[in-house]
């Protein structure tokens, strides 16, 4: 039997047309973007084409793109590229407890370096309150960032009521939209937002690339040196061949955005009810309203989600649960705990993200094959250990 | 130290038949068995596994993600490169692999356990204290959750069931210099029943030929001798580090006395201090070596003494407990009182709430509270339990 990957916040497979359209650019087209020649000059077409692509996704200009290696690179360049460059001593940044590793990580590190940190609470379904972030404002605030969706539990927040508040503040805002895009309707102009984090393969396009937009005018200081490459934002030969697999995932992406969010809600509306009439104890720790159509998060009482995800795969089945460390194994959700959720219900949540390409037979066979896994686990964990 | 996650295939019975109740013989590979093997990263283990798969289980791998953040943490057994020779491992036996994060019991159930052992003057040991209350127990939880029939690990020891008595036997390994049954003494007879001890049947060199013809990369990997959550083998510092971290217990420091009470000098910590210890007593201008003999945890007291005074007939043990159920009163035996340790003959006598005493034939130096004294009849393990203090 096929597996069935339900891991698609995790990464996706690149898409046939992706591919085809990225072969080119590997051996033929294999010029260096920077030269100043006709082979060097065919590259450059591509990269840029690649960025009106990707620019038309979110409905800013092309001149706003600069691409980076990935989502996590747009979030490191967005938080220090601001921070560095805004840098008085002391400068004030806010985010929120719920953010991606890559949020949460580069501003520690900051915090560090004198730069002082303010984390958001979320209300129990992972919501930013705008009162909340108003109050959190303070003279000496430089950036907030906050993600327009949450990997683990889907929740959206209301970014466009947000920006209005750091706009008349006169704060920057980033907002990763890694997640968002591709599921999501994403309009910088609608959000209000001056820096925004984006991911080809999250959206069926290859790993190694992403993006990174720079409303006009938004001061950033580079991290890389050495080459005056995207507007001297980012030193380096540019990946062409992935940039132009990103810009036509982009196209695809935009095209089919509405089709695949009705499959995503179909599928994940028969998948939580049926986990839900089919398993005693389960939660549902993804938002009701405001969630990524695509996303189901669920608690399981009295389970691990390590042994659960782990039965899982056993049994063909690919699912996530919270982040994993450097060794591999993994770690209470920081996500689900920041929701409310006790250090035993955020080590038991399995995270289910649809794809494009998942079936209803798909959903069929995991309704068929979870339960067992959750009482084989719970079993497990309830007696003593030692009982046969 | 033993090889964390060390372990053994034994001559398990393949009769089919009526199964006795408690806890009966192990199915044979052949019924499909699912088995959950312990990979440490080290060249045991990894053969263990691959034993397992050529004798037809259906092996997933596992590795313990015990001490640390797996960052900056370099040696001992849970470094980032331990687990990706282990990934390694897996992937060229065409098993799956996990990481179970353990973190949380190992730090209460092993390392606070280590330290306050320290703190009141005693010499625990890790690896036993892992086996006993969290290894054995978690690996076999994890394998009911997957539905795996066994845990399986590198230890050097064997299991062997007597069908006459429905009993499992637990038996040293066959090379005698690798031998591990000493850390394996607590596992009951259902633990018993449902572990694999792979290498148990193998010397070390045939364990490292094994790998070699497997193509496994780790098959020169040395062996880790330190505790593995304190890689530098500084425990002293590590102590102070947990007191540092929990501020729930302090050091005990105090004088170092010799054997007439005369204070020789004064020292910051009774954890410092071994029984049998010699070297850092940081005491000078006396004839001859002086060793730890004593270490009170009440007043700080460190005695020191010459050689011959560190020599005792016999010891008490606490929660002493049996492979295969209760004896007499008392029993003859061989008894091991720390791992590398000759097995020396004694006489065990029982006194009741798990209390014993043992008498050795001949006088030995430096019995250690805090370590295990381990009762063997010749090969196998009848039992032990935790030394208390000498006698």
């Amino acid at each position: 039997m096929h597996p069935i990957y339900l891991d698609h916040n995790a990464t996706t497979p690149l898409r046939p047309e992706v591919l085809a359209a990225m072969l080119p650019y590997l051996q033929t087209h294999f010029g260096n973007p920077s030269s100043v020649h006709a082979i060097g000059r065919r590259a450059k077409q591509g990269l840029e084409s690649a960025r009106e692509q990707v620019a038309a996704l979110i409905q800013s200009r092309a001149t706003e793109i600069l691409f980076t290696s990935g989502g996590t690179e747009s979030n490191n360049l967005a938080l220090n590229g601001v921070l560095r460059s805004a840098r008085a001593r002391g400068a004030h940044v806010v985010t929120t407890a719920i953010e991606h590793s890559s949020i949460l990580e580069p501003l520690r590190a900051l915090a560090h370096e004198g730069v002082s940190v303010a984390l958001l609470p979320v209300n129990n379904e992972g919501q930013v309150e705008a009162d909340v972030l108003a109050a959190a404002l303070r003279p000496d605030t430089v950036l907030v960032s906050i993600g327009l969706a949450n990997h683990e539990i889907g929740t959206i927040q209301s970014i466009a009521a947000l920006s209005r508040i750091t706009q008349e503040r006169k704060v920057i805002l980033h907002v990763d939209a890694v997640q968002a895009a591709g599921k999501v309707p994403v309009d910088v102009n609608v959000l209000g937002v001056d820096l925004l984090s984006l991911s080809a393969h999250k959206i069926y396009g290859p790993k190694g690339i992403g993006a990174l937009y720079v409303r006009k005018g938004t001061k950033l200081t580079s991290l890389l040196y050495g080459g005056p490459q995207e507007r001297e934002k980012r030193a380096g030969t540019e990946n062409v061949a992935a940039a132009v697999g990103f810009g036509v995932a982009a196209t695809l992406a935009a095209q089919e955005l509405e089709t695949n969010a009705a499959h995503y809600v179909f599928l994940a509306n028969k998948l939580c009810d049926g986990i839900l009439r089919r398993v005693p104890g389960a939660r549902v720790n993804s938002p009701v309203k405001d969630c990524l159509p695509n996303t189901v998060n669920i608690g399981f009482s009295e389970a691990t989600g390590e042994g659960l995800m782990m039965g899982l795969d056993l049994a063909g089945i690919a699912v996530s649960t919270g982040s994993a460390c450097a060794a591999g194994s993994l770690e209470p959700s920081h996500v689900l705990l920041a929701l409310g959720r006790d250090p035993e219900a955020a080590k038991s949540a399995l995270r289910f993200s649809l794809g494009k390409d998942t079936t209803e037979a798909d959903i069929d066979r995991v309704l068929d094959i979870l339960p067992k896994v959750v009482e084989r686990v719970r079993a497990a964990h309830s007696g003593p250990s030692n009982e046969e | 130290m033993e090889e964390c996650q060390a372990q053994v295939l034994s001559s398990r019975p393949n009769e089919a038949g009526p199964r006795p109740s408690v806890p009966g013989p192990q199915p044979s590979p052949g019924e499909g068995r699912r088995v959950l093997a312990a990979l440490s990263g080290g060249v045991d283990s990894a053969v263990a596994a691959a034993l397992l798969v050529e004798a037809g289980y259906e092996v997933i791998a596992i590795s313990m993600l015990l001490a640390g953040n797996a960052e900056g943490h370099d040696g001992g057994c849970c470094s980032i490169d331990d687990f990706q020779d282990a990934r390694r491992v897996a992937e060229q036996l065409g098993i799956p692999y996990y990481v179970l994060n353990l973190k949380d019991a190992f730090r209460t159930r092993v390392m606070d356990v280590f330290t306050s052992e320290y703190l009141r003057g005693r010499t625990p040991n890790p690896c036993l204290l892992c086996n006993r209350d969290l290894k054995f127990d978690l690996l076999w939880q994890r394998a009911r959750e997957l539905d795996a029939h066994f845990v399986a690990t590198g230890h050097y020891a064997r299991v062997a069931y007597d069908q006459a008595t429905n009993q499992y036997h637990l038996l040293r390994g066959i090379d005698q210099r690798k031998d591990q049954s000493y850390f394996l003494f607590t596992l009951s007879q259902l633990q018993l029943a449902r572990t694999l001890f792979p290498v148990g049947r193998l010397t070390k060199g045939e364990v490292r030929e094994k790998a070699r013809t497997l193509g496994l990369k780790l098959a020169e990997k040395p062996e880790s001798q330190d505790i593995c959550f304190v890689p530098d083998g500084d425990y002293a510092r590590f102590i102070e580090g947990r007191i540092a971290t929990t501020k729930q217990q302090q050091v005990t420091s105090g004088a170092i006395v010799d054997e007439e009470g005369q204070v020789l000098g004064t020292h910051d910590g009774i954890h410092r201090f071994t029984v049998g210890q010699r070297r850092g007593l940081g005491i000078g201008g006396l004839a001859g070596p002086r060793y730890v003999t004593k270490i009170d945890a009440q007043s700080g007291r460190v005695s020191v003494g010459e050689k011959k005074q560190l020599m005792t007939r016999g010891l008490v043990a606490s929660d002493v407990s049996w492979v295969n159920g209760p004896q007499g009163a008392e029993v003859l035996a061989e008894v091991k009182i720390r791992y590398r340790h000759p097995a020396i003959p004694a006489r065990i006598l029982l006194q009741g709430r798990g209390k014993a005493e043992v008498w050795f034939r001949q006088s030995y130096p430096a019995v250690t509270p805090g370590q295990a004294v381990v009762f063997y009849d010749g090969d196998q393990v009848l039992g032990g339990g935790w030394i208390e203090k000498a006698l």
